[in-house]
C-alpha cells in the first residue's frame, strides 16, 4: 500500500512544497525508475521510484539493511538493478561501469589509499582521465581541493598520519576534485565522534551550497537527515516509504513508520465521527472529541491518530482549559528534565501512555508537575494527524 | 620445562652451530677445532667446481622462483575472484601440494618428464635434430612447480585482507580495472609477492632432493656437497654449508620483514 507514495503524483505535490528553496529550474540528475535488486533471496531494493534534482542535498534515511546503500550503489555503478532502470542526465547507466560515471563516491571508512600521500590520493581521480591532464594543472587543482576542506598543510602527508576528521576530509577532496555530477555519501559521519560530526555536518553543507553539487547522502540518523537535507527518502523494507522536505516529514508524515522513525510521536486510535475538506472529527478512546487533519479521500472510521509530544501540554486539573483545545485527563507516570525541556511520560484514560515535552520556559513560569500528579493533557485543535495504514 | 626446551633447541641447533665453528678450524679434519683461520672459506670460494655449482643454483633458483612468482601470482589473483565448490577445491589442492615431500616430487617429475620426452624426442629430433633432456630446464621446471604453491598461498593470504573498498574507491575515481590492479592492487600486495619471490628462491637454492632426481647432469651446490661428502667431509665442505645457510637465512628474513610490513600496512 505505500509504495503509492512515492510516485510521481506525489513528487507533484512536493514540489509544491519546495517553493521556498533557493533553485527555481529544478532538473533532475538522476532517477531510478521501478530499481529492484535482489541478492539471491533478499529483496534489498524493492521498485524504487525517485527523482533526485540538479543541486539538492537528499538523504536516504531508514534502519539498518533496509537497503540505503543498495540505491546509493546502484547509482555508483558497483551495483546493476535486477530490475528497472537508473538513469543518470537523462541516459540509462545500467551496463555503465563505475570508472565511467560521472558520480564520485565518499565511502563509510573512507577507502584512501594507505601506499599513497594526501595529494597522491587526491589527485587520484584526475589521474586517470585520458587525455591526460598536465601535471601542473593536477598539482594545482590538488592544492585548491585540499585549501577547500582546509587541508593545505597536510599534502606530503601519509594517510595514517591523520586524525578521523582529516581522513574524512582527504576522501571529501578527493571526491570533489573531480567535479561529480552527483556526490554520494555512505554514513560518511558514522566513524566520528559526536562534537566532530556536528563539525563535519556543517562543513558538508557550507561545502554543498558553494560547490552546487548534487549531494546523496545515505544515514540512520534522522536528526542528520533532518539538519542537512533539502529532502529525505525514508526507506524500509528495500522500497521507499516517504519522501518530502524535513519539515513536510515531520508534520505530515503518512504512515506509522514515519511518524515513529522522524522525531518522536505519540500515536492513538480513534473513531472518525465527522469529514470536512481534509479535517476529521475524531473521538479518542475517552470519548474526547479532536479536529485533526485527515487525507481528503480517506474513508476510514477507525484510524491512527499521532500527535508530537511537543504539541501537547500539561496544566493541573483544577486549571481552566483554553478555547479550541482538549483537555485529556491522565496521571504523570515519569518525568525526564532535560535541560531545554522535560520529558513527561502520563497515562491518559482510555488512551494509554502519552509523552509530552514541556518546554522550560514554560515550566518557569507555571511550575512543573511530580510523579503521580493527577493533570490534564492539552491537545490543540489542527495538530494531530491521521495516519494511512502501515502495509 | 625450560630445561626440557633448551635441550631441544640445543638438539636442533648444536650441529649447525658446530659444523659452522669447525668451518673456521685451521686444521684439515672437517670434525674437530684447531686453531682458527678463513682458508676454507678461501679455498672453496676458488674452486672452480664449487663455483660453477652455485652459479648453476643461483641461475635455477633465480628462474624457477621467478616461474612460480609469475604463475602463482596469477592464480591467486584469479582463485580471489571465485567462489563456492571451485574455490574451495582449488584451495585444497594449492595447501596439498605444499605438504606433499619433496621425495614424492622428485619421482613423479621425473617420471612425467621422461614420459613426455619419450614421446615428443623421436618427433622433435626428426624435425629439428635437437631433442629435449634433462637439465636446468626441467630443474627450474619441478621447482617452479612447487613454490608456486608457497607464492599463492602468501599472495592470497594477503589478497584477502585487501579492503575491496579500495578496489571500488578507484574504479570511483575512474580508474579502468586494468588501471586500479596496476595503481592500487599491486602496489597493495607487491611485498608478500616479493616474500613469496625469496621463498621460492631461498627453497630452490637449498634443495637436494627434487633436484637429485631431475637434475640431469646439471650440478647444483647441494648436489656437489652431497657428492664431495661421498669422498670424505673435508672443512671446505663445512665452510660451503655454513656460507649456503647464511644466505637462505638472510633472504628468509628478508622475506618475513616484507611480510611483516605488509601486515603493518593493512592493520592501518
Ligand atoms: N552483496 C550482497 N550480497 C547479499 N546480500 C546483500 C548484499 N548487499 C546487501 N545485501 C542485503 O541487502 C539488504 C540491504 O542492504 P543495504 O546494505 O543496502 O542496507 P543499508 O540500508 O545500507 O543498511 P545499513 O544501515 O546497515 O548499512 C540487507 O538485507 C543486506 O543483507
Ligand atoms: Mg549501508
Amino acid at each position: 500500500m505505500l509504495d503509492g507514495y512515492a510516485d510521481a503524483g506525489n513528487t507533484m505535490t512536493q514540489d509544491h512544497d519546495m517553493t521556498q528553496s533557493p533553485t527555481d529550474t529544478r532538473q533532475t540528475v538522476a532517477e531510478f525508475v521501478g530499481a529492484t535488486k535482489r541478492f539471491g533471496e533478499v529483496l534489498a531494493a524493492d521498485r524504487i521510484d525517485l527523482r533526485i534534482r540538479r543541486g539538492e542535498f537528499l538523504s536516504f534515511l531508514g534502519p539498518s539493511g533496509c537497503g540505503k546503500t543498495t540505491a546509493l550503489r546502484m547509482l555508483a555503478g558497483f551495483e546493476s538493478p535486477t530490475e528497472g532502470e537508473v538513469l543518470i542526465d537523462g541516459r540509462e547507466v545500467g551496463g555503465m561501469p563505475a570508472y565511467r560515471r560521472p558520480v564520485n563516491m565518499v565511502f563509510q571508512h573512507y577507502a584512501l589509499f594507505p601506499h599513497m600521500t594526501v595529494a597522491e590520493n587526491v589527485g587520484y581521480g584526475l589521474r586517470q582521465r585520458r587525455p591526460r591532464l598536465p601535471k601542473h594543472e593536477i598539482a594545482d587543482r590538488v592544492i585548491r581541493a585540499l585549501a577547500t576542506v582546509r587541508l593545505d598543510d597536510f599534502a606530503q602527508r601519509r594517510i595514517w598520519e591523520l586524525s578521523g576528521g582529516q581522513q574524512q576530509r582527504v576522501a571529501l577532496a578527493r571526491a570533489i576534485i573531480n567535479e561529480p555530477k552527483i556526490l554520494l555519501l555512505d554514513e560518511p559521519m558514522a566513524a566520528l565522534d559526536a562534537k566532530l560530526r556536528g563539525e563535519m555536518q556543517r562543513e558538508l553543507l557550507d561545502l554543498q551550497r558553494s560547490l552546487g553539487i548534487t549531494f546523496v547522502l545515505v544515514t540512520h540518523d534522522q536528526e542528520e537527515a533532518l539538519s542537512m537535507s533539502d529532502r529525505i527518502c525514508i526507506m524500509g523494507h528495500g522500497r521507499i516509504i516517504q519522501v518530502g522536505t524535513p519539515q513536510d516529514l515531520y508534520d505530515r508524515p503518512r504512515s506509522r513508520y514515519v511518524a515513529d522513525f522522524v522525531g518522536k510521536a505519540n500515536i492513538v486510535e480513534g473513531q472518525i465521527a465527522a469529514r470536512h475538506s481534509g479535517w476529521a472529527q475524531a473521538a479518542l478512546g475517552n470519548g474526547v472529541h479532536v479536529l485533526v487533519q485527515d487525507e481528503p479521500d480517506d474513508t476510514r472510521t477507525h484510524v491512527d491518530i499521532a500527535i508530537r509530544p511537543e504539541a501537547l501540554s500539561l496544566v493541573r486539573r483544577s486549571d481552566p482549559t483554553p478555547a479550541a483545545t482538549a483537555a485529556l485527563p491522565a496521571m504523570v507516570t515519569h518525568r525526564t528534565f532535560l535541560g531545554d525541556h522535560t520529558e513527561y511520560l502520563l497515562t491518559a484514560e482510555g488512551i494509554g501512555t502519552l509523552q509530552v515535552n514541556a518546554p522550560r520556559a514554560a515550566e518557569r513560569v507555571a511550575g512543573g508537575h511530580d510523579v503521580g500528579a493527577y493533570v490534564h493533557v492539552l491537545w490543540p485543535e489542527q495538530t494531530g494527524l491521521v495516519l494511512a495504514a502501515d502495509s | 620445562m625450560r630445561l626440557y626446551a633448551l635441550a631441544v633447541y640445543a638438539f636442533l641447533y648444536l650441529p649447525i652451530g658446530i659444523i659452522a665453528l669447525f668451518s673456521f678450524s685451521a686444521g684439515r679434519s672437517a670434525s674437530s677445532m684447531q686453531g682458527f683461520s678463513l682458508q676454507w672459506y678461501g679455498r672453496a670460494l676458488n674452486n672452480p667446481f664449487v663455483m660453477e655449482a652455485l652459479w648453476t643454483s643461483v641461475r635455477v633458483a633465480f628462474l624457477s622462483a621467478l616461474l612460480a612468482t609469475l604463475v602463482g601470482t596469477m592464480a591467486a589473483l584469479a582463485l580471489t575472484g571465485m567462489r563456492g565448490r571451485m574455490r574451495a577445491t582449488f584451495d585444497l589442492l594449492v595447501q596439498i601440494a605444499v605438504m606433499i615431500p619433496g621425495i614424492v616430487i622428485g619421482i613423479a617429475t621425473l617420471i612425467a618428464l621422461v614420459s613426455v620426452f619419450g614421446l615428443v624426442n623421436p618427433w622433435l629430433e626428426a624435425a629439428t635434430g635437437w631433442k629435449l633432456s634433462l637439465g636446468a630446464g626441467s630443474l627450474i621446471g619441478a621447482h617452479g612447480l612447487f613454490t608456486m604453491s608457497l607464492v599463492v598461498l602468501l599472495v592470497r593470504g594477503r589478497m584477502e585482507t585487501l579492503d575491496p573498498a579500495l578496489i571500488e574507491a578507484s574504479n570511483d575515481l575512474g580508474a579502468t580495472p586494468f588501471g586500479t590492479f596496476r595503481q592500487v592492487t599491486l602496489p597493495q600486495i607487491l611485498p608478500a609477492i616479493l616474500a613469496g619471490f625469496l621463498l621460492a628462491f631461498t627453497f630452490s637454492f637449498d634443495d637436494f632432493i627434487i633436484a637429485f632426481f631431475v637434475a640431469g647432469a646439471e650440478t647444483t651446490l647441494p648436489i656437489y656437497v652431497f657428492s664431495s661428502i661421498r669422498r670424505g667431509v673435508t672443512p671446505e665442505i663445512n665452510a660451503i654449508g655454513t656460507m649456503v645457510m647464511a644466505a637462505s637465512l638472510t633472504v628468509l628474513i628478508v622475506a618475513q620483514l616484507l611480510l611483516r610490513r605488509s601486515q603493518a600496512q593493512q592493520r592501518r
